[in-house]
């Protein structure tokens, strides 16, 4: 049987620490769910990229439109009008989830993106670097995982003064390693194939073995990689915000909507809560879905199986 | 063995000095002002230019890093943790109570979610491609994706509000003396959250010990079990179970991290009062001391489950040796 790529390395990391979890989520590989589906695949993920742009774009039309009040239409509970109610300002909450999802996914694109190069930076020199790069960079993975996510996310929010950047650069910070490790993997394997040994033997500089051979190869995987990255960064800036340290209450974001929610749930104004994140968790899904597709339709190991 | 415990002792030493000065070099970047926090907003500004030079001067807070990160230091070896600005009270006392309701809650909601996923997983796996299996894959999946503290939320609205079988955060009822809570009402507060955290974790096991248990199903002695005529529940039982407790124990060892982070969320939406609210409320108030040794004590944490999960990992497979690199 085929097991994916660095799976076993990666999944579980050979005895050091960090969480196994998050690696196996991003990596997870549900056996026999795709035989030679390519369309169906190809299709899922158009469909589901298509969606989150139209999200992201209609959040940034109606940014403005969230934020007007009207007193005389506040608490109303979800009607045809109004299909997510409105809040107690008489906000329009349909608007204020788009425009809030649509500021979460541009930070968690940002973060994740941010994120996936240092990933790749740190996974090649860990794979290339030799052992001593090796052993630091593997060292600063365990010191990164060995703190909570959120610890370490409220950590370097508190760093920075909350806001936005307290958020993005807390988020690009803190979820590179898993993806470290999975690179890494990928590399290593490459590094053993004849053709990387050949140009050894030419010669080549380590830098250009890993331009030109390397990187091409790993590519896929990273794309792959960095797509799963986007919902975990998705959640963990909906978390922080939540908390109250990361994006201002005058944003509109899912956090703050679901913090500001909790509030008025006593009153039975359920539905301050439940749309913004069950749209949320949507979001989530489609993104997991595009990234999961796109690796069955990009991974040579899967085609064949 | 000797070597083991000595490599390890080491690892954690070393691993908590660099998670120590991580931490308190990110409090000390901070734009908070701690002369200001400590003596507060209005006190600050009654006071003279040269009045807060002094202050600054006798707390030290114009040294330079290192020195402040070694001074701490000595107090934190010495067992002094500074004092917590916000509970008005040394930060090893107020870590301490706060650690005691974490880890009631914490050690529930580990337990539940691993016996519960190791079920779903092993029934799932069973019933592979069954309209069971596809309702527990289904669930694991969108409840990895589920934030933790909207799911929260949800748990409050129904229980809480909805069904009223459950009083609204709170962990001391309004109207009793803290001292004289009962076992059950403190119990009574902590149901809803240790759910939301089991039914978070849950799909993490599940979907491992499914993986494992198709493994284990498709092997060449459980195909000899059957041609022996065993039944599908003896041969889970005789033969999946010892394969599968190991990994998915490992696992569920390895997620204390997770775990952990979902208590501070889950804390938050039940005003549990925990470590993560602590953790929260310090941040949010800039209480620097509490907040550093908050983040220590869930990095020792971490390290302790993650240690078990390592040398788990030599039993269930011997060929990664004592918890080393492969």
């Amino acid at each position: 049987m085929l097991k994916l790529f660095g799976a076993a390395q990666a999944a579980r990391p050979a005895g050091t620490q960090g969480s196994v979890s998050l690696a196996r989520l991003i990596i997870y590989q549900p056996r026999y769910t795709s035989r030679g589906n390519r369309k169906t695949a190809l299709v899922a993920c158009i469909v589901a990229t298509l969606a989150l742009l139209v999200i992201v774009v209609a959040g940034l039309f109606c940014q403005e439109a969230a934020q007007v009040a009207d007193f005389s239409r506040s608490n109303l509970a979800p009607c045809l009008e109004y299909p997510f109610g409105t809040d107690r300002m008489g906000r329009d909450m349909f608007l204020r989830t788009i425009a809030g999802l649509s500021t979460s996914i541009l930070v968690g694109l940002l973060a994740a993106s941010v994120s996936s190069v240092i990933a790749l930076v740190l996974g090649t020199a860990a794979a290339l670097g030799g052992r001593k790069v090796d052993a630091a960079i593997s060292w600063l993975v365990d010191l990164c995982m060995g703190i909570p996510h959120i610890v370490l996310l409220l950590l370097i929010s508190y760093a920075l003064g909350k806001g936005f950047w307290g958020v993005a650069i807390g988020v690009a910070l803190t979820h590179w390693p898993s993806l470290t490790r999975v690179i890494r993997a990928e590399v290593l394997q490459c590094k053993q194939a004849p053709y990387v040994a050949v140009a050894e033997r030419l010669g080549q500089s380590r830098l250009r073995i890993a331009a030109r051979h390397i990187v091409p190869y790993v590519f896929p995987q990273y794309l792959v990689g960095l797509i799963l990255l986007f919902p975990h960064a998705i959640l963990h800036e909906a978390a922080i915000t939540f908390l109250g340290f990361g994006l201002s209450p005058e944003q509109p974001a899912i956090g703050v909507i679901l913090s500001e929610s909790m509030s008025y749930l006593s009153a039975g104004m359920w539905w301050l809560a439940v749309f913004p994140g069950l749209a949320l968790v949507v979001v989530v899904l489609l993104f997991d879905l595009a990234g999961s597709k796109l690796r069955s339709l990009i991974d040579p190991h899967q085609a064949q199986s | 063995m000797l070597k083991l415990v000595v490599q390890n002792i080491l690892k954690f030493v070393l691993l908590m000095l660099a998670v120590s000065f991580v931490t308190f070099a990110l409090v000390a970047a901070s734009p908070i002002d701690p002369v200001q926090a400590n003596v507060g907003q209005n006190a600050l500004l009654g006071m003279s230019a040269e009045h807060r030079a002094q202050l600054s001067a006798y707390w030290g807070s114009d040294l330079p890093l290192w020195e402040r990160y070694i001074s701490w230091l000595g107090g934190v070896v010495q067992g002094d943790w500074g004092t917590s600005l916000r509970f008005d009270a040394p930060v090893a006392q107020v870590v301490a109570a706060k650690a005691q309701n974490s880890l009631l809650l914490l050690a529930l909601a580990w337990l539940f979610s691993g016996i519960f996923g190791f079920v779903l997983g092993i029934v799932a796996g069973v019933k592979r491609g069954a309209l069971v299996d596809r309702a527990i894959k289904g669930y694991c999946y969108v409840l990895a994706s589920t934030p933790t503290f909207w799911l929260g939320l949800l748990v409050l609205m129904v229980f809480a509000v909805w069904l009223r079988w459950f009083p609204m955060g709170f962990s001391v009822p309004i109207g009793v003396a803290a001292s004289e809570v009962t076992i059950f009402q403190s119990l009574q507060c902590m149901v809803l959250p240790a759910l939301t955290l089991s039914l978070v974790g849950v799909a993490n096991i599940a979907l491992h010990t499914r993986e494992k248990t198709i493994d284990v199903l498709e092997s060449d002695y459980v195909r000899f079990a059957r041609a022996r005529g065993e039944s599908e529940l003896s041969v889970v039982l005789h033969h999946g179970l010892r394969n599968l407790a190991l990994p998915a124990l490992t696992l569920q060892f390895a997620s204390i991290s997770e775990i952990f982070g979902g208590s501070v969320l889950v804390e938050q939406v039940f005003s549990y009062p925990g470590l993560g609210q602590a953790a929260v409320t310090a941040g949010l108030g800039g209480d620097a001391p509490l907040l550093v040794c908050i983040a220590i004590a869930s990095a020792a944490l971490v390290f302790a489950g993650n240690l078990v999960a390592n040398i788990l990992y030599g039993v269930v497979d011997p060929r990664i040796g004592g918890g080393r690199r492969a």
